[in-house]
């Protein structure tokens, strides 16, 4: 059987963690293609329903990306998407989906390989994980 | 220091004693306005807004119902003020939803009156009219309740009042108060400076405090604390994953019925009417192309959660949203155990005071490190 290949919905912000990405690219840097990348303008603007619902359709893994605190393009859309994050914890934790599957990292556009490093962490701890426990539910569940 | 005047009624004249306190606010100006449960024509009692003191007869505040949360009433009636000063006679838990929508700006206190009752449960609408029929008054329930005595012959309070932990209201003006004020009278409590001024107004005389009430609500408490804790305990074990979830939810026909009914739903438009959610076939058929199935109307689950992520940090655990589903689906304890999670991350508690800040409504550079782990 081939192994587990985990789905990671990523949300990175356009001034510093999608351009870490390019970065990544550009110095020709490899990372698990696992990680599907969703540009936003910010991680401020990650409503907590876009990680509910790349979940509910099967995401085994969310990670967003940001700016580091103090570092923001909008002056603190991250320290809102780090409230809103933990809300968010706290309620799919209940059901089963706990931190190490939703993600909260900064990333500095000139951190490509921070970027790399923790996309290839986030993979193998998904790997271990297996798959998310909304995704045999299918569509029917949702 | 609190003022308490005490309100001594003869058998069956509890409503009449109160209607006179209203009738006294209301003649010498305290207020021009009462916001308060009152006996409707034959059946039912709702809140009603009373601004002729000749129309205080039918009030009967401690009738063990609420068919619909006080707290919207209170947005109603000032979200755009009328200018003109009301009080309103509000269970303890719609007391804690206006404390969180003054917080977002859909109730207006500054010509309020707020006027707590003890609340020792309410009984489903359903329920309360069964109550009216077998002659069930108020002052038999609060007899009865406080002895522990709730039920009646196929009914209950709803699950929510028992396991309420909050029997007397905060931050409220004047309080009315039952539990533990003895047989045969209530008090009439002044708390902040404008309920003293109204009890002085209504004429009444204010004496000495209920010598037994302090023991009978800390008793009281420490019981509804522990049936909500064991409450939790079983909701937990019984529905700690989404296919537990999805179970108890299966009779859920996304008919937003709890949003509704939810005093802190505060969205003046929710999402899942918009257009956002009005798809097109192909992309129905899209998704069931996905698992080669789709249940429909779909996005049940995902309804719930985005509730829960909305309105969670600020449920006061109040059971409209279980009075409200057509489908008898059991709400309550889904949005509780929820909100103790997410309330206690950010040390908040939806209605406990003016002052503290909404968890959403504000941000740190320095807090919730263990979010990412990362330090610079």
């Amino acid at each position: 059987m081939s192994e587990f290949e985990p789905k990671i919905v990523a949300f990175f912000c356009n001034w510093c963690t999608f351009t870490a990405a390019d970065l990544a690219g550009t110095s020709r840097l490899s990372y698990p293609p696992n990680i599907k990348i969703i540009r936003v303008m910010c991680s401020g603007m990650v409503d907590p329903k876009f990680v509910l619902k790349a979940f509910l359709n099967g995401a085994d893994g969310v990670l967003i990306g940001g700016c580091w605190p103090g570092d923001c393009h909008y002056i603190n859309g991250n320290l809102k998407a780090r409230r809103r994050v933990a809300l968010l914890t706290e309620v799919l934790k209940q059901y089963g989906i706990g931190e190490e599957r939703f993600w909260l990292r900064w990333i500095a556009a000139s951190e490509g390989t921070m970027l790399k490093e923790i996309a290839i962490d986030m993979t193998a701890k998904l790997k271990q994980l297996g798959p998310s426990p909304l995704r045999n539910m299918g569509q029917m569940a949702v | 220091m609190a003022k308490f005047a005490k309100l001594s009624f003869k058998k069956d004249e509890l409503n009449k004693e109160l209607a006179g306190f209203f009738k006294g606010i209301l003649e010498n100006g305290a207020v021009d306005a009462v916001l308060v449960p009152m006996a409707q024509t034959k059946k039912g009692v709702r809140l009603t807004l009373v601004t002729s003191p000749a129309h205080t007869a039918q009030v009967d505040p401690f009738a063990p119902m609420a068919a619909v949360s006080g707290a919207k009433i209170a947005s109603s009636l000032t979200s755009r003020p009328s200018g003109r000063k009301v009080a309103m006679v509000l269970r303890p838990c719609e007391i804690r939803a206006v404390v969180e929508l003054a917080k977002l700006k859909q109730v207006n206190l500054d010509d309020v009156l707020l006027i707590g009752m003890d609340c020792l449960g309410r009984y489903e609408n359903t329920d309360f009219a069964k109550f009216q029929e077998q002659a069930g008054t108020s002052e038999a329930f609060l007899e009865n309740a406080q002895a522990g005595k709730t039920s009646l012959s196929d009914f209950d309070i709803i699950g929510a009042c028992k396991i309420c932990e909050f029997p007397t209201a905060d931050n409220i003006d004047m309080r009315l108060c039952a539990i533990g004020a003895g047989s045969g009278s209530v008090f009439i409590e002044a708390v902040t400076e404008k309920g003293e001024e109204a009890l002085e107004k209504s004429g009444l005389k204010s004496g000495e405090a209920p010598a037994g009430r302090d023991e009978a609500v800390k008793k009281l408490v420490a019981a509804r604390t522990e049936a909500r804790d064991k409450k939790f305990a079983e909701f937990r074990s019984d529905a700690g994953n989404f296919e537990a979830l999805r179970d108890k939810l299966a009779a859920c026909v996304n008919c937003y019925n709890c949003r509704v009914a939810c005093p802190v739903c505060y969205c003046k438009e929710c999402v899942f009417i918009t257009d956002t959610f009005r798809h097109t076939g192909e992309q129905f058929m899209a998704w069931a192309d996905q698992a080669g199935t789709l249940k429909m109307p779909n996005d049940t689950l995902f309804y719930h959660l985005t509730r829960m992520t909305h309105m969670s940090l600020f449920c006061v655990g109040c059971g409209q949203c279980t009075s409200a589903c057509p489908n008898d689906i059991d709400l309550m304890p889904l949005f509780r155990t929820c909100a103790d999670k997410t309330q206690a991350r950010f040390s908040y508690q939806a209605g406990r005071s003016m002052d503290e800040q909404q968890p959403m409504a504000g941000f740190k550079s320095d807090e919730l490190v263990e979010v990412t782990g990362q330090v610079k």
